[in-house]
Parts: structure tokens; sequence; C-alpha cells
């Protein structure tokens, strides 16, 4: 990045404080995925039967489980492992949603235009029961959680990039390139595609939070992620069983750190569309 | 041709409705393929033991059709289904049809009643952010919309058995639809508060109503959001346009420009996302489903799911995607009604 283009940033962020913000939490996020087991206070898998269903106190800022695990440390240790089901998801899906759209978007015709349809209706269908069924039939593990949720994930992009490219295709650089005697395949890789970029981040962005909630409502009922895995869905999962019995903590910390994660993302999305397109804020 | 009214609609929608039907056939081959074609052996799962005999296996494989090349299969499977036939869950012994069919109005129940307390709550958010932007009302619906997307149902619904069940000891015992020794009155239409209703049991209607509350609550509370943006995007736009600058400008009544002008002309956008918004809960099912043991559809699918049952999963995926076919049409005859230009061409 030039100095230019950082400082462009810098005063763009200045007037979004809203968007600073997010861009810190999840920055705090990846921080704290990245470095994670070097700074928790107790190890996330160790159990200690005498210290089990302790509400939050200084020693045990989260409280502690049913086993006597400290639920702070197991949150940041989870952190890792629900962001990077989400960022490779979404990464996976973002590929190829991108290339197909795109391509698809250039050429047009019936193909398009069925692959247009087929995509509005996919993302109109309960996704989550699709992902369900696939984690089902793939087997239940870790990877899968991953493939469904790219595979939910890709109706999203490949009609995001359908649409930009669309609008496009027909544009006075588009057909300069053409008239150089670029392929098509070298305009929709080097000339469209590096174009619709910026409008792509904002989709990814406001996509990861949803793939963060899809990823931890599936390992919630029970599917991929095993226990003593430190991962949010399941330690809210396990501590649904205390909830009846008032021990909150076990529930609301995994939930708080579930939904400030989703917000960040949600608010960083929302902040870079306003900067990009300032027409489309609501 | 310019053709109006309810037919118009229904033509309307009866062509949409074919549209949607190659998506709902792409949905069964898709669910049929991966149950099939990847790795497990459902004939093993259905032999006698773990040490059953290559023979016994083979000829179980032979009467499941699982010997037939993958396109015969395929055809089997579309022909049993054409014949109303599912198949049959292992954990409970009885075809997949039966069972979905008994379990099925406790989850329309639970789904309905979030729609429409989501609808309840979001359209007068929305409605009234948007009649004074900018305000500390419109600032305090967008807060909660950007929170109401972010936090997952499952742990909005833990939190509610929290303070209402725990706390304040409002709710009952946060498992199922209602409490084993209430007797049930004669299934009508299988909602358990209409059935209640019908049968002058009014004591037994509040106790179905009491246990339908919380989950029904922390399903909508997922949803309020983009309908109460919705509505809220949409108002703004109807609220500035023409007609209602003249209305306001003859000294109609404030109920009149609002509700019967501008609120009329904004709800199409509120009816699409209604739509997507529903079929979204039909996922969210099993989610709030397991939390609150609710013993709808998805939590079927989900416990056949967790003991690798596949004939029930396969048989919900089927339910939801007609479900979601049926409410597409339902959506495309309410846009007809509320707005008759969409149907003429």
């Amino acid at each position: 990045m030039t100095s230019a283009t950082l400082r462009h940033s810098v005063w763009i962020l200045r007037g979004n404080p809203l968007t600073a913000v997010a861009a810190a939490g999840v920055t705090l996020f990846v921080l704290v995925a990245i470095f994670g087991p070097w700074i928790v206070p107790y190890d996330p898998v160790v159990s200690n039967v005498s210290e089990a269903l302790q509400p939050p106190s200084a020693a045990h800022l989260a409280g502690t489980d049913q086993l006597g695990r400290d639920v702070f440390s197991r949150l940041i240790i989870a952190a890792r492992l629900d962001l990077a089901i989400a960022v490779t998801a979404v990464g996976i899906s973002f590929v190829i949603g991108a290339v197909v759209g795109s391509f698809c978007g250039y050429a047009g015709g019936r193909l398009d235009r069925a692959v247009g349809r087929f995509v509005d209706v996919m993302m109109a269908f309960p996704l989550f029961v699709l992902a369900m069924a696939m984690v089902a039939a793939l087997g239940n593990r870790i990877e899968n959680i991953v493939i469904a949720t790219a595979i939910i994930n890709l109706p999203f992009y490949i009609r995001f990039a359908r649409a930009e490219v669309n609008v496009r295709r027909n544009v006075g650089w588009v057909e300069a390139a053409r008239a150089c005697g670029e392929s098509h395949f070298s305009v929709v890789l080097r000339f469209l595609l590096p174009n619709i970029l910026p409008a792509m981040a904002v989709q990814i962005s406001l996509n990861l939070g949803w793939a963060i909630l899809n990823a931890a409502g599936l390992s919630f009922i029970g599917l991929g992620v095993k226990p003593p895995t430190p991962e949010w869905g399941i330690m809210v999962a396990e501590g649904a069983r205390f909830i009846s019995t008032g021990r909150w903590w076990l529930v609301a910390f995994p939930g708080l750190a579930l939904m400030l994660a989703v917000l960040c993302f949600n608010l960083l999305g929302d902040g870079m569309r306003d900067i990009l397109d300032p027409r489309m804020r609501t | 041709m310019v053709r109006t009214g309810l037919g118009a609609t229904m033509v309307r929608a009866g062509r949409r409705l074919l549209s949607s039907l190659p998506a709902l056939f792409g949905v069964l081959v898709f669910t049929f393929l991966l149950m099939r074609v990847l790795p497990g052996d459902p004939a093993v799962f259905f032999a006698s033991g773990p040490n059953a005999g290559k023979e016994e296996i083979e000829q179980i494989r032979r009467q499941m059709g699982l010997d037939k090349s993958v396109p015969e299969q395929l055809v089997f499977y579309l022909s049993d289904i054409g014949h109303g036939n599912l198949g049959r869950s292992m954990m409970t012994g009885q075809p997949v049809l039966k069972d979905l069919r008994e379990r099925l109005p406790a989850s329309l129940e639970l789904t309905f009643t979030a729609l429409l307390i989501a609808l309840i709550a979001a359209v007068p958010l929305g409605v009234i952010a948007a009649l004074r932007p900018g305000s500390i009302i419109d600032h305090g619906v967008r807060l909660f919309c950007a929170l109401g997307v972010c936090v997952p149902t499952f742990v909005s619904g833990l939190l509610l058995i929290y303070v209402f069940y725990y706390l304040f000891g409002l709710a009952p015992d946060p498992t199922g639809r209602i409490d084993v020794f209430t007797s049930l009155p004669p299934q009508r239409t299988g909602f358990l508060s209409i059935d209640f209703l019908l049968a002058g049991d009014f004591e037994g209607w509040w106790a179905a109503c009491r246990q339908l509350i919380l989950p029904a609550v922390s399903m909508a509370l997922f949803v309020i959001a983009p309908l109460a943006r919705i509505t809220r995007a949409s108002m703004l736009v109807s609220l500035g346009s023409d007609f209602v600058r003249t209305a306001r400008s003859v000294g109609l009544s404030w109920r009149k420009v609002v509700v019967t002008y501008a609120l009329r002309n904004a709800i199409l956008p509120v009816i699409t996302i209604a739509g997507i918004v529903f079929s979204t809960m039909l996922g969210a099912n099993v989610l709030v489903e397991k939390v609150f043991s609710w013993p709808g559809v998805a939590s079927y699918a989900l416990d056949a799911l967790l003991s690798s049952d596949y004939a029930p999963v396969q048989g919900f995926v089927l339910l939801m995607a007609s479900l979601f076919v049926l409410v597409n049409l339902v959506v495309d005859i309410c846009y007809g009604i509320a707005d008759p230009r969409v149907s003429i061409e």
C-alpha cells in the first residue's frame, strides 16, 4: 500500500468512526486467533473438577464449565477455529463464484439466464438445511463444514459477479482490451475481475459474518466439531444443559463472542459499501 | 393482452410455480446424489450387525436396488417419491411420510407464530423509523436491527430461557409443546393452540401458548431486523413520492396518508423479504427446535442425521423444498393482491 492510499484510507475512516471501530474489532479478532495460545491464562482442554461450574470471578473471567475448564481461555482458543472455518469457506466460494459468475455475465445468452435463474432460486432455499444435509452425506468432519458453508455461499458470489460484470461487459475499456487482441479469457480474468474486486470485498465482509453464524449453528446441532475442541457453537451447545439451572455464563460468553465477531464483519462490510457507493446508504 | 384481477394473479403465480419446478427437481437430484454417490454404504447400515456376512450385505444391496447403476437408482427413487414412498426410518421403524406428517404441524405452528410476531413488530418499527429519519427512534431501530442479525437464534433462545424461566419464573419448563400430563384436544388442525380453542379448552390453550411463546420469539428476533430494515427503506421512498406530497397537501388525515397510501405502496418489497425470511426460518427451525426440545420435523431430521438414518433426512429436505415452492407461490399471490399492477403485462 502506498502512503497516499494509506492516508486516503485514514481520512475515510475518520469520517466513519463506526467503520473504524469495526475494522479495529476485526483486527483484534484476527490477532486473538493468531496469538491465542500464547495469551490464554489456562489450558483450554485440561479439566479441574474441583472448580467446576464457577461463576465469573477475577481468577476465571468468564467462569468455568462443567469440567472446571476456564471458559475465557476456551473462548480465545476457539477464535482461531471459528475464523479459520469462515475465512476458508468464504475464500473458496469467492474464488469459484467470482470466476463462474464473471464468465457467465460476460458470455450472456441462454446459459447465463439459466444460471441466473438457478442461483436466484437457490438463494431463497433454506440454505442451512442444505448445509446440514451435505455435512450428513459427506461425513461429520470439520472439512465438510467448510465445504458445506462454501457451497451455500456460492450463489451469492455467482449472482454478484454476474451482475457486476454484466454492466461492464460493453464499456469502453473492455472494448479497447478486445480491440487490442486480448482473448475473452484474458478480458475477464485480467480486466473485468480486478475491476469488480472492491465491490466483491464488501460482499466478502458481509458474508464472513453469515458464514460464522452458519458454521456455529452446524456445530451447535452436533455436526463437524467434536468436544472437547473449543469452538463457540459447541460451547453454547455444552452450556445449554445448564441454562435452566441458572449457569448463564456458559452460554452468554460464547454467544457474545459470536455476536461481536459477526457484528464487526457486518459493520465493516456496511462501512466499505458506504465508502464505495454512498448512494446505497440506508 | 391486458388481464386484471384475481385471474391474472393466478396466471402469473402459476407461471412462476412452473419456473421454480426445475429448481425443486434439482434439489431432489442433488440430495439423492449426495446420499448415494458419496462414501458410506447404506446396505451395511441395514445389515443385521457389524459382523454381517458378505452374502447378507449383497442380498440387502439387491433388495434396495443398490446393485443397479446410479441413473437407474435415481429413476426408482423418483418413482418412489411419486408414489408417496419416502422410505422407512430406522429410528422409529415407521414410514418417513407418516413421521413427517405427525410432526409437521408442530413445526408449522412455531414458524407461523414466529413470522406473525416478527411482522407485527417489524412493520411498525420500520414505519416509525421512516417517519422520523435521523431521530433517536430511527437510530434505535437501526441499532436493534444491526444487533438482531448478529445474535444466533440458539443463543437468544437460551438467554430467553434464562431470563423468563430461571430468573422470573414466567415461562414454563422449556421442553416440548405441552406438559405431558395435559389432556390433548381432539386433533383438527394439528396446531395445538387452535385445537384447544376449537375444543373450548381455554386453560389448555393458555398452556400451549405459554410453551409456544419463547421459541417463537427467539426465532422472530432473528428476522425482525431484515423486515424492519426493508420496511423503513421502502417507506422512505414511498413517503418521499409525489402522491404522498399531494395527499398531504390536500389535507388528508395523517392516518390516511401513512397507512392507506404510503404503506400500501411500500409493502411489496416487504412481502418479497417476508418470503425469503420464511425460508430462513425453516432452516432456523432446526436450531430452535433443538433448544426447546420441540417435537417438529427439524428435530426429527436432526436426530436421524446424527444416527446416520438417511431416509428421514432426505424426506425432510424434500419437504423443505416443497414448502419453499409453496411459500414462493403464496408470495406471488400476495404480490398480485397487494399491487394489481404487477399482474398486468
